[in-house]
C-alpha cells in the first residue's frame, strides 16, 4: 500500500511536502515555509498566527499568508549527540544517528528560524554567516504515512561542492 | 525602605537523585525554615508555593500540597507557576501580600523531583503547545537551544571550548563547599573536555544535571521582624517579574522562530537584561553596588551571557571577566557562589528560592567555606520558559 505522504504540522509549508506536480522538487525554488502578514500593521509570523495580530500596537484581525524568503543565513548550529525523547518519533531498535540543527537569519522579515539540517549536513559543514536554503525534507515515516518537514541546506555552488 | 520585606528564615533539602516524591522534599525544606526562622508552623498566616506536576515542569499542585504535608491549619493559600521563575514568582507573590497587609509572615516553598535525562513535554498530540512542537518536529531539547547560544557566542564574540569549561570549573569549586549541592567535588577543566558532547560545542559537564530538590522562605514583614527581635534581617528590595517585549528577536526555548522585526523595530533593551534592568530600578541600585550574584548556568556558556545582560560586563566581555578572576569565590564580584545550577541541577520549582537561600546566607556572613567577605548586596536572576523573567534583589 502507498504511503500518504503529509505534513507534519499543517500550514507552516507549501504543498505536502513532496514537490510533486507543483513546481516543488528538492531545490526547488516553489518549495517555501508559510507566515502570515497582518493587513494592519504589517507584521510577519512564523509559526502561521491566525486570529489576532500579537504587534502589543495593533488591533489587526486579518492575517494572510505569505511565503518567508527561501534563503538566508546562519545565526547558529547545534547537533544532537543523545536521543531526543517523544514526542520526537524515532526506534529505540535502531542506533541514534545525530542530526544537526539550524537556526538560520531571514534578511527580509529579519527573523530567525529553526529547523533540521538536510541529512548528511553536520556542523563541521556549517559556519554562522553562510547562506542555507529551504528544501522539502522527511521526518520520519510509519505504516501509512510519510510524514513531511523542512530541511536547511547550504546553497549548492555550481556544483562544485557547497558554498 | 517601606517596601522591602524581611527573610526571617531560609531552608533547603540536599539536591541529588533520592527516589522519593516531591511533597517530602518540601517539606524537609519547610520546616528547615521554619526552624530557622525560629517560627511554629501555626504562625504561618498564608503559604505559596512553587508549582510542579509529579515529574516535569507544567504546573498543577504545589501550595495547598504543602499545606496539607505540613498540617491545615486553615492559612491562606496560593500556587504559581511560572516555569523556571516559578520560585522568583512565588517570592512576588508572598512579598505582594505581605505588602498588602494581608498576611504577616508568608512561607515560600518550591519543591521537585525530576525526571531522569532530557526535559521533556507532557505526553499527548498537542500541536498547539510550543513545547511540543519543538520536539515533535526538530526533537529540540534544551541543551540544543544551550548549544546554539553556545556556538553563536564563539562565532561573534571569540569565546572557546576552554571559556566554557572555566565557568564548570569555577562553579563545582565553590559547590564543592555548599552541603546541599548535588556534586560536591572539584572537576577539571581536563575532565569537561573528556566529557561526551551532548549538543555541539557544548559537552556533558557544560550543562546543569536534573536533580530532586527543594528549598523553602520564610518572609515576613518588617514591623514583624522587629516584634521578633530581629533587628537586622536579610530584606527583599526588588523582585522583577517581567515579560519580553514585541518583537522579541532572541531565539529562546520552546520557540521555533523569533519574532520579526520587519514592522516593528526591537526594543532597545532584549529580554534578559530588561529582567535585570527592572530590578535594579525597583531596588535603586545597581551592577556596581552588588557583593554576589546567582545566576541561572543551565549551561556554562549562559553564565557567561548572564555576566553581560546583568552590566557586569559590555556584551561580549563575559569570557575575559571570568579569566580574570572576576567572578570567582576569592574575585571582585562573586558569581553562582553557591556552586549554581552545575553544582545543584535543575529542580524547577525550587532553583529560583535556593537562589535566594543563598543570597541569605551570604548577606548573613553564614556561608562557611563559600562566604564572599562582607557581602551587602546580591542579585538572583532566572528565566523560566514562556515568557517568565525573574530577579530577585537582597541587601543587608
Ligand atoms: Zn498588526
Amino acid at each position: 500500500m502507498a504511503r500518504t505522504r503529509k505534513p507534519v504540522v499543517q500550514g507552516w509549508f507549501t504543498g505536502d511536502g513532496d514537490g510533486v506536480g507543483d513546481g516543488n522538487g528538492p531545490g526547488s525554488p516553489g518549495f517555501r515555509l508559510l507566515g502570515t502578514r497582518c493587513g494592519d500593521c504589517g507584521a510577519v509570523f512564523f509559526p502561521r498566527v491566525d486570529s489576532f495580530c500579537r504587534n502589543p500596537g495593533c488591533a489587526g484581525t486579518e492575517l494572510t499568508e505569505v511565503p518567508l524568503s527561501r534563503r538566508g543565513t546562519v545565526w547558529s548550529y547545534t547537533d544532537g549527540r543523545y536521543r531526543p525523547p517523544p514526542p520526537y518519533v524515532s526506534d529505540p531498535a535502531v542506533p541514534w544517528r545525530p542530526y544537526t540543527l539550524v537556526a538560520v537569519e531571514l534578511a527580509a522579515e529579519r527573523m530567525v528560524v529553526l529547523g533540521q539540517a538536510a541529512p548528511g549536513v553536520t556542523v563541521a559543514d556549517l559556519r554562522v554567516g553562510m547562506p542555507v536554503e529551504v528544501v522539502p525534507g522527511v521526518l520520519g515515516e510509519d505504516a501509512g504515512t510519510v510524514w513531511t518537514t523542512w530541511w536547511w541546506r547550504p546553497v549548492p555552488h555550481d556544483g562544485r561542492g557547497r558554498v | 525602605m517601606t517596601g522591602d520585606v524581611a527573610v526571617l528564615g531560609v531552608g533547603l533539602h540536599a539536591w541529588g537523585k533520592w527516589g522519593r516524591g516531591f511533597v517530602e522534599y518540601g517539606t524537609v525544606a519547610a520546616r528547615a525554615a521554619l526552624a530557622d526562622a525560629g517560627l511554629e508552623w501555626g504562625d504561618v498566616q498564608s503559604v505559596v508555593g512553587a508549582d510542579t506536576v509529579r515529574g516535569g515542569y507544567p504546573g498543577y499542585v504545589a501550595g495547598a500540597t504543602f499545606a496539607r504535608a505540613l498540617g491545615w491549619q486553615g492559612a491562606r493559600v496560593t500556587s504559581v507557576y511560572a516555569a523556571c521563575a516559578s520560585g522568583a514568582q512565588a517570592i512576588a507573590t508572598a512579598r505582594a501580600q505581605i505588602l498588602a497587609g494581608l498576611a504577616d509572615v508568608v512561607l515560600v516553598v518550591g519543591a521537585d523531583a525530576a525526571p531522569k535525562g532530557f526535559f521533556a513535554p507532557a505526553g499527548g498530540d498537542r500541536p498547539d503547545d510550543p513545547d511540543w512542537l519543538r520536539f515533535r518536529l526538530l526533537g529540540a531539547t534544551n541543551p540544543a537551544y544551550f548549544g546554539l547560544y553556545a556556538r553563536r557566542r564563539m562565532a561573534l564574540y571569540g569565546d572557546t571550548a576552554e571559556d566554557f569549561a572555566r565557568v564548570k570549573v569555577k562553579n563545582a569549586a565553590a559547590g564543592a563547599a555548599n552541603p546541599y549541592a548535588r556534586y560536591r567535588k572539584p572537576v577539571t577543566a581536563a575532565e569537561v573536555a573528556a566529557s561526551p558532547v551532548v549538543a555541539d560545542p557544548l559537552r556533558l559537564l557544560d550543562i546543569c544535571a536534573t536533580s530532586d530538590g527543594a528549598a523553602a522562605l520564610v518572609l515576613c514583614g518588617q514591623e514583624y521582624a522587629r516584634r521578633r527581635g530581629v533587628a537586622d534581617p536579610v530584606r527583599i528590595r526588588a523582585v522583577s517579574t517581567v515579560t519580553p517585549r514585541y518583537p522579541r528577536t532572541d531565539l529562546d526555548l520552546p520557540d521555533i522562530a523569533t519574532d520579526s522585526a520587519a514592522a516593528v523595530p526591537e526594543p532597545p533593551v532584549a529580554f534578559r537584561p530588561s529582567v535585570a534592568r527592572a530590578a535594579y530600578e525597583e531596588a535603586g541600585l545597581g551592577p556596581d553596588d552588588l557583593s554576589l550574584a546567582e545566576v541561572y548556568d543551565l549551561s556554562t556558556a549562559l553564565e557567561l551571557q548572564w555576566y553581560e545582560d546583568l552590566g557586569l560586563c559590555a556584551e561580549g566581555e563575559g569570557a575575559a571577566l571570568l579569566r580574570e578572576g572576576t567572578t570567582a569565590l576569592g574575585g571582585r564580584l562573586p558569581v553562582n557562589p553557591s556552586g549554581g545550577l552545575a553544582s545543584f541541577g535543575e529542580a524547577v520549582p525550587a532553583q529560583a528560592i535556593a537562589q535566594v537561600c543563598e543570597l541569605t546566607w551570604q548577606l548573613r556572613g553564614q556561608a562557611g567555606a563559600r562566604q564572599v567577605p562582607g557581602a551587602r548586596t546580591g542579585i538572583s536572576v532566572n528565566q523560566g520558559l514562556f515568557g517568565h523573567g525573574s530577579a530577585v534583589v537582597a541587601v543587608r
